[in-house]
């Protein structure tokens, strides 16, 4: 067996609809060229992008699923920030 | 189905009042349809299940490149040989989709590896069967992959979510694969009557190998009931072979072949397929290592990685290289 494995990268790739880089999986590869070679062989076969990403996965900070109530909480408890909160008079147009 | 019999370490099932807080919460979560990320509490057995389940899907992946890279170099015509590539190529792909979703078990892709090749780790019973003539690569991508869709189709709603997402991909790429298979069939069945003779051979061996994909009946099953339970299985073994016979035998007829099974019959009241009792006992032989080509399939992996370890060295050396120079710069 290997003594050590070949780290491990995200894969993000930007669709052709103008659309913001989305992850799509991962992989392992030596270096970033690696990875970018190896990301367009496993995850774009079906012209499924024009940009990638790769990114180490051990440099990706996540939120942790026991402090989802913590962090995204105090957006659940202010509607006043969706428009759908304002009552708009039925004469009143184009607001 | 490309996991066959997923051990779960299960003997009965737990109702919610005999479950502890964090299972309890754990189940409700699966029970109304919430996915379980990597990093969400989850039991043992089901993360240890779950790691049985997805590395023996992805090594059926990796290993069912072998039987098909067979044709590759003796594929009739470029078109074919084309079209292989990019089907085997795919096959590839999805094997690693398969062990990135594993990996964020805690398991490491060597350890995938290692289980493999010690003959711990199984995979699907179907790629110890060889591929004679170039009509069982139609008869693969037609059988084999049709099999695996049905099969597929449902786990990309199971409640592991990079398990399921990795599902999507497969599944949208996967009917290539059995149209490919399909249309191979289609041209040797349109051909001379030796080319429909050999279709006809391809289709005999592969019919009840590819039945038995699916898995032992379910009273034979017995780890099918946690598997449901936890929503990484969601139809059962005769449910999905069922479909998967009354899909195909229409397809059997349009070209112009006969399925191997003579207890095959419409059944009007049921609406389904009547057919006869694989051959069990040819299936436990193959599962267990004695199938016709299972030592020469784990021979072909174990010389692959081996010798591919000076590569994955100096890959590991250059990057370190290259690291350390760019670093000197920067100083």
């Amino acid at each position: 067996m290997n003594k050590t494995e070949w780290p491990l990268w995200e894969i993000f790739i930007r669709s052709q609809h103008g659309l913001a880089h989305k992850h799509v999986g991962s992989l392992h590869a030596a270096d970033a060229e690696m990875a970018m070679h190896n990301a367009r062989d496993v995850y774009t076969r079906r012209n499924e992008g024009v940009s990638l990403w790769v990114v180490r996965s051990s440099d990706i900070t996540a939120s942790s699923p026991g402090e989802k109530d913590l962090m995204f909480e105090p957006a659940n408890n202010k509607v006043y920030r969706h428009p759908t909160f304002y009552e708009v008079p039925e004469e009143v147009k184009h607001i | 189905m490309y996991a066959q019999l997923v051990e779960t370490g299960v003997k009965r099932l737990r109702s919610l009042e005999e479950m502890g807080p964090e299972e309890r919460a754990f189940q409700e979560r699966v029970d109304a349809g919430i996915r379980i990320e990597p990093k969400d509490w989850m039991p043992e057995a089901y993360r240890k299940t779950l790691i049985r389940q997805i590395s023996q899907h992805a090594h059926s992946e990796i290993v069912g490149m072998l039987p098909e890279g067979n044709w590759i170099t003796r594929a009739p015509t470029l078109k074919r040989k084309a079209i292989l590539l990019a089907k085997v190529q795919d096959e590839a792909g999805h094997g690693l989709y398969l062990y990135s979703a594993a990996e964020t078990l805690n398991v490491s892709r060597d350890q995938m590896f290692a289980d493999l090749h010690s003959g711990k780790a199984k995979y699907s019973s179907i790629f110890n069967y060889p591929t004679l003539t170039w009509a069982d690569i139609g008869a693969i991508g037609w059988l084999v992959d049709g099999s695996a869709i049905i099969n597929q189709i449902p786990i990309c709603r199971c409640s592991y979510g990079p398990y399921a997402r990795a599902m999507v991909r497969i599944c949208k790429e996967e009917s290539f694969h059995q149209r490919q298979g399909f249309d191979i069939m289609r041209e040797l069945c349109r051909g001379t009557a030796a080319q429909k003779a050999m279709a006809q051979d391809a289709l005999n061996r592969w019919w009840w190998p590819s039945i038995m994909m699916h898995g032992p009946r379910d009273e034979a099953s017995t780890n099918s009931a946690q598997s449901m339970q936890w929503k990484i299985k969601l139809f059962s073994n005769d449910e999905l072979r069922q479909k998967f016979i009354d899909q195909t035998v229409p397809q059997a007829e349009y070209l112009g072949l006969t399925l191997p099974d003579p207890k095959l019959r419409w059944n009007e009241a049921l609406e389904h397929y009547d057919y006869g009792e694989p051959d069990w006992e040819e299936f436990w032989s193959v599962l267990n290592g004695n199938g016709p080509c299972n030592r020469e399939r784990l021979r072909a992996r174990v010389k692959a990685y081996e010798e591919g370890e000076w590569v994955r060295e100096a890959a590991l050396a250059h990057a370190a290289k290259q690291a350390a120079r760019k670093a000197a710069k920067v100083a």
